[in-house]
């Protein structure tokens, strides 16, 4: 018994880590956004970063080394992508990295060479079969699209599926919906294989919520701290102070949980499902429970859009109610325990 | 990391559930808060205490086994899943018995802890007085110095000792510099509640149990043998022992693991319409967050950190999960809820635990000025 993060997974978080708090700022998440919140497929400063990324190995983290990857399993996940949360960098980083890159290598696609050097980004939707109208993010800055077909999980180039841009509370989620159900596509997975692609993508985003959450929580220490009424620092006030301590024991028991799941995916653990979705649960209400209270306590500068705390606040909704909601799990694990029939079509 | 246990615990795990098996008490004893309940769980202790099982992180020479950090977690979960009795010496073994090793002399734990694992010994907490509860530095309880005799003589009140009247003795804070305020001052006694002097008076809890006491120092005498780390030092020794109740030791992960297994069952039993089934998922959840945060901390410790303030953070989580646990068991219930029985009892029992061990709006403002890092005001 062991829990803590692994050398090489530590290696990998920090490097990423260097190169994000550098370059990964707000005002680059900002590049993303339109005036008006439109959508846009020019981002040259962000993808420049993710080349970056690539560059310290981040793209291949569960590729093989033969194939060109770290050759990681999912054990490094949680901790490095905690990390792109905490930046906000306005990329399909799990897409990318968890589902697609793993996939792509296993069915030796073509793909997998620009994937792994950053020049080709991979989003995703697979929480049901692709048809008319399905949300997908990132969908005009990404290269190639991983969409359902029953049980099976299909890539398609971007350039093929017809899409609708949608305007999002993200700005910079690049939203848009599917025109028509898509046709063709190159089978990447199907039945247990797919499940293992959806259960990576869960696990991303837990992973991804959670730094969300530690970035609001420390930006609204910050301003408690140094924000004054009543000729205090309104950080000294118990009804600030306990919101806030709320907030971080929601992070604080979620993060474990995201690592564990991790570790569950990686040893093949036969509750390796299920503990996946404990880790979206938790995660999901933690970066909810976090955004919530950052708002209250910032007071009237958190319900600016020039103030950063909204960057990270509407990606934490959007990363929450993804990849299968707070709920959505719950009621899959209680129909796992016999609680409740199961609803829905599930590929996970 | 590496979330499998070796085969050694795993051996310890057989051992440990093949002896609860053939020996929890069936039915379940009546409740140890009671003076009835409270003799038949001094047999069970004694039972625990002759199989090694009693103490079983302790030392060999002091009635342990030596076990592991890791080990003890097992036998905790092993031990809540049995369903077996609550630990009426738990004051003494999880909360006194760590200061003792951190702070006593080798005479005291040599003394001391033997009698406490055999529950010979009965410890009780003498923390709050009528004026002092979260605010734990106004106490007034006194000792003063009585050299003739080679100790200190006690006087003032303790209150909501919990399981005081049926326990043989008091560890405490007690005023012994009557210059020095607040923090400082302050001195750890070790109290025998059958010397001249005390008086202990039982008194019923919410749940309709006497495990409340005050207990009344006029005069007693404790002999300077009795004193935990320095005289006038008594506040850091205290603060170790609070780290202990809200952490770890006092409440392992596997209590509340069986707690939602439990309340699975129920819901399977009696069905869980809509969103119960949801709640009563959550719940399941929360256990296994708390089971993984203190597989987390517990890997910290054997590298040699000390949780510190962050015992805070699993006080907070407990005890909330408990309370939530336990009003999902009640709407489960319905009606048949407000007969008095395990679910009701616990629900009663739950709700103490916001409170004891530090309040948890002083676990709060812990978390935030210590961990978050916020002004004190």
């Amino acid at each position: 018994m062991r829990f803590a993060v692994a050398e090489q997974a530590a290696a990998l978080r920090d490097a990423s880590d260097a190169l994000l708090g550098a370059r990964a700022t707000p005002a680059l998440i900002r590049s993303a956004w339109e005036p008006g919140h439109t959508w846009q497929a020019d981002i040259p400063e962000v993808l420049d970063v993710w080349r970056g990324l690539a560059d310290v190995g981040l793209t291949g983290a569960l590729v093989a080394e033969e194939s060109g990857g770290l050759g990681l399993d999912e054990n490094a996940l949680p901790p490095v992508l905690a990390r792109i949360g905490y930046s906000g960098l306005p990329v399909p980083a799990v897409e990318t990295v968890a589902v697609a890159a793993p996939l792509l290598a296993a069915a030796g696609h073509p793909a997998l060479a620009d994937v792994l050097s950053g020049r080709a980004l991979v989003t995703a939707n697979l929480e049901a079969t692709a048809v008319a109208g399905l949300p997908v993010p990132f969908m005009m800055v990404a290269d190639y699209v991983l969409l359902r077909a029953g049980d099976e999980v299909r890539i398609h180039e971007r350039s093929a599926v017809e899409a609708v841009p949608v305007l999002a509370v993200d700005g910079s989620r690049q939203l848009a919906r599917l025109r028509e159900r898509p046709a063709g596509g190159t089978t990447l997975a199907a039945g247990p294989a797919a499940a293992v692609a959806w259960r990576r993508g869960v696990l991303g985003t837990a992973a991804v919520l959670v730094g969300l959450a530690e970035r609001m929580l420390s930006m609204t220490v910050e301003y408690v701290r140094s924000r004054h009424q009543f000729g205090v620092p309104v950080g000294s006030f118990q009804a600030v102070k306990h919101r806030l301590a709320d907030a971080y024991v929601g992070v604080e028991f979620a993060r474990p949980a995201v690592l564990a799941a991790g570790w569950a995916q990686a040893a093949g653990a036969a509750d390796a499902a299920g503990q996946t979705s404990v880790a979206k649960v938790l995660a999901s209400d933690a970066a909810c429970a976090v955004a919530k209270a950052a708002i209250q306590c910032h007071g009237a500068i958190g319900y600016t859009t020039e103030y950063d705390l909204h960057l990270f606040a509407k990606r934490a909704w959007a990363l929450a109610a993804s990849w299968g909601s707070a709920g959505w799990h719950r009621r899959r694990l209680a129909a796992g325990m016999g609680l409740q029939k199961e609803e829905g079509e599930s590929v996970g | 990391m590496d979330l499998t246990w070796s085969p050694e615990e795993e051996a310890f795990r057989d051992e440990a559930r093949a002896w609860l098996r053939d020996n929890v008490p069936v039915p379940p004893l009546p409740s140890g808060d009671t003076r009835a309940g409270f003799a038949a769980h001094l047999e069970w202790e004694r039972a625990l205490f002759e199989a090694r099982w009693s103490v079983v992180s302790w030392p060999e020479r002091f009635g342990g086994r030596g076990a592991s950090l890791w080990e003890w977690l097992i036998f905790e979960e092993e031990y809540y899943r049995a369903g077996a009795p609550q630990r009426v010496t738990q004051n003494g073994i999880f909360l006194l018995a760590p200061s003792l090793f951190e702070f006593g002399t080798a005479e005291q734990q040599d003394r001391i802890l033997p009698r406490m694992a055999a529950a010979q010994d009965l410890w009780a907490q003498g923390w709050s007085e009528p004026g002092a509860g979260s605010d734990l530095a106004a106490i007034t309880s006194r000792a003063e110095r009585d050299d003739a005799a080679g100790g200190w003589r006690l006087f003032g009140q303790k209150t909501w000792t919990t399981r005081g009247a049926f326990c043989t003795h008091l560890f405490g804070l007690f005023r012994s510099d009557p210059a020095a305020e607040r923090h400082r001052g302050l001195t750890y006694f070790l109290a025998d509640l059958r010397s001249p002097g005390v008086t202990v008076r039982g008194f019923e809890r919410l749940d309709g149990d006497e495990g409340f006491a005050e207990v009344f120092f006029d005069g007693a005498f404790v002999p300077d043998r009795d004193v935990l780390g320095e005289v006038n030092c008594g506040w850091s020794v205290a603060m170790a022992t609070t780290g202990s109740e809200r952490g770890l030791t006092l409440r392992s992960p596997g209590r509340f693991a069986a707690a939602a297994g439990r309340l699975i069952d129920l819901a399977r039993t009696r069905g869980a319409p809509g969103a119960l089934a949801e709640r009563v998922v959550q719940s399941w959840i929360e256990a296994r967050a708390y089971e993984l945060f203190t597989l987390e901390q517990v890997t910290g410790i054997v590298d040699g950190e000390r949780p510190g303030a962050r015992s805070s953070l699993n006080k907070l989580y407990w005890s909330g999960l408990d309370v939530s646990l336990h009003e999902t068991a009640m709407d489960l219930l319905g009606t048949d809820g407000e007969a008095d029985g395990p679910w009701s009892r616990g629900f009663l029992f739950a709700l103490a635990g916001p409170i004891y061990a530090g309040t948890n709006e002083i676990q709060r403002n812990i978390v935030a000025e210590r961990l978050l890092g916020l002004p004190r005001g």
